[in-house]
């Protein structure tokens, strides 16, 4: 009895203490995420806005166009293109940091525990560096009359730079440049714990180097996997900046699309139904993540 | 003199190279943006000799003036506002075992770290053009109030972090002096977390000084932050001048950084 009251009272603090910060969160920050959802099912205004009258018309120009003059219905393909692009490059991306990231995030787990926070730092700072500085410093080498370009023409490897900057290919390197740290910090934090008498073991009972990776190794970091990856599928699928800079105008995003329909398409149900679509996409992944990781998980 | 070769099983062919090749290529386009940022000629990849040239160009425009002082206004703000409510968040989510909502509580206060930025960004538009409209303030509000939101995750983690890592034996020892819930938060408790509070202050002033996402969609016209600013420049034709701005910053990311790194280590 008296500690079902003592429970509550706990409870009761919890919330009260925690009250301010969750005012704050829902008033700027969950709260409008259901004005988007409203605005998507609503008829687009004349310039911009929305009138409030119900409309399905934001999701159906998701994936579909009619025409202006005989009103035949047709998938609208630009958009497609984009949707296409932006999971690519996600995808891409993810791969790349984690072929980059699990073996910087080894590394530095190996290193002696003072040389391992030196390591660590030097892999933070990135991660909290301006991510327009590190677009901007990408690009610079990247660009035509850059580092890269003219270091190739120097070497004799090529007589004419090459095209790299405002293609998908920029985009790509820009997103795995500045999402590598986010694949490094989780797959470390899965390694360090690791205890490596295990591998001992494993070569102790005949394990080549390959299976001892492959049955050994990846299975115990395989939740460190799983949230870097999250962790760079997740921003990459929803990049703005980093497809704007290097991307140039052509090679849009969803992200830069959604903005678009904010700014000169004036197709706000639109835009509201992408945000809700790209919301929706992130919700499932975090909860086939959740699943994942708590089936993995031997502690229950 | 070969040293006797030990079969070490922690490295794997192949991964230290590949390692040391990430960090250089994490570093090198940062190197060469610093380094440009001192050319004495106009362009940012010609290198034409050593010069200050571009930081006083920088510090003498006015525009950059204005963002900078606009970005450290919000990010003071932001910091101060989203420390003070997510200290308090943490020491109602910790220490008193578990409770009803407090999942609800966590999702929601992690949720600036899940949604894609765009899409707050765009929800902020939404929401604040309509506010803007029906009360006509159109100040600064918005932004502060908009990057004091998702810095909380920021500053809520290092915090909570610390917490975990008391105990609570100081607290009722205080308790058993008779002294006040008050006076033991006020003399016991807070001066304990103090360093995961400076750390959780950091990373949220971090944060909001580096948002360009939300800020650029959020902001009335005039209301350039340093980040927003350097966006809009990118459209033209570029001078070290940028490279400069980006090199100031990155200077103070990195000061923070260090000086976190030192406050939140002192505990080992």
């Amino acid at each position: 009895m008296s500690n079902a009251a003592g429970k509550r009272s706990k409870g009761a603090t919890g919330w009260l203490l925690s009250t301010p910060a969750l005012v704050l969160l829902v008033l700027a920050a969950s709260g409008p995420l259901l004005i988007v959802a409203v605005y998507s099912v609503l008829e687009k205004g004349d310039y911009s806005g929305v009138r409030w009258i119900l409309s399905g018309d934001g999701w159906f120009q998701v994936l579909f166009q009619r025409d202006i003059f005989d009103q035949t219905v047709s998938f609208a393909d630009a958009n497609l293109s984009i949707f296409w692009r932006s999971i690519k490059l996600s995808i891409a991306t993810t791969l790349i940091t984690f072929a980059f990231g699990l073996p910087t995030a080894w590394f530095i787990a190996t290193r002696p525990p003072k040389a391992r926070a030196i390591w660590l730092f030097l892999i933070t700072i990135p991660f909290w560096t301006n991510l327009l500085i590190r677009t901007f410093a990408i690009m610079e080498v990247i660009r035509n009359q850059g580092i890269l370009n003219t270091a190739l023409m120097n070497m004799g490897l090529i007589s004419e730079p090459i095209q790299i900057l405002y293609t998908d290919t920029a985009v790509l390197i820009g997103m795995a440049y500045v999402y590598l740290p986010l694949m490094v910090l989780p797959l470390y934090a899965a390694i360090d714990r690791f205890d490596f008498r295990l591998i001992e073991a494993g070569y102790d009972l005949y394990a080549s180097r390959w299976q001892v990776l492959r049955s050994v190794i990846l299975p115990i970091v395989k939740p460190g996997i799983i949230a870097g990856s999250i962790l760079v599928f997740i921003p990459s699928l929803g990049a703005y900046v980093t497809p704007r800079v290097l991307g140039g105008g052509k090679n849009m995003m969803i992200g830069n699309f959604i903005e678009l329909q904010f700014g000169q398409g004036q197709n706000w149900p639109l835009g509201a139904a992408l945000s809700t679509l790209l919301l929706l996409i992130v919700l499932v992944s975090l909860i086939v993540y959740t699943r994942v990781s708590s089936r993995d998980d031997p502690h229950g | 003199m070969a040293k006797p070769r030990v079969f070490d099983v922690t490295t794997l062919p192949g991964f230290t190279f590949i390692a040391i090749l990430a960090f250089v290529l994490l570093y090198a386009p940062i190197f060469t943006l610093v380094i440009y940022s001192f050319n004495g000629g106009n362009s940012v990849n010609q290198w034409g000799g050593f010069s200050l040239q571009w930081y006083v160009v920088a510090w003498n425009n006015e525009a950059v003036q204005d963002a900078t002082a606009r970005s450290l206004i919000i990010a003071v703000w932001a910091s101060v506002i989203s420390t003070t409510v997510a200290t308090m968040a943490a020491l109602g989510t910790t220490r008193r075992g578990k409770f009803k909502g407090q999942t609800t509580i966590y999702i929601i206060i992690n949720q600036p770290l899940m949604v894609p930025e765009i899409v707050t960004a765009v929800a902020l538009l939404i929401f604040f053009s309509s506010v803007k409209v029906a009360t006509g303030y159109t100040g600064l509000g918005y932004l502060i109030l908009a990057h004091s939101a998702f810095c909380i995750p920021f500053a809520y983690l290092p915090i909570k972090a610390r917490l975990e890592g008391m105990d609570m034996t100081m607290e009722t020892a205080a308790a058993d002096l008779y002294a006040t819930p008050w006076q033991t938060f006020r003399y016991v408790t807070l001066p304990l977390l103090l360093p995961g509070v400076i750390a959780g202050a950091m990373l949220a002033f971090i944060i909001s000084l580096d948002n360009v996402i939300i800020t650029e969609f959020v902001k009335s016209a005039g209301q350039d932050t340093l980040p927003t600013y350097m966006l809009g420049q990118l459209r033209r034709a570029l001078t070290p001048e940028v490279n400069a701005i980006s090199t100031a910053l990155l200077a103070l990311t990195v000061l923070i950084l260090t000086v976190f790194f030192i406050v939140t280590k002192k505990r080992d």
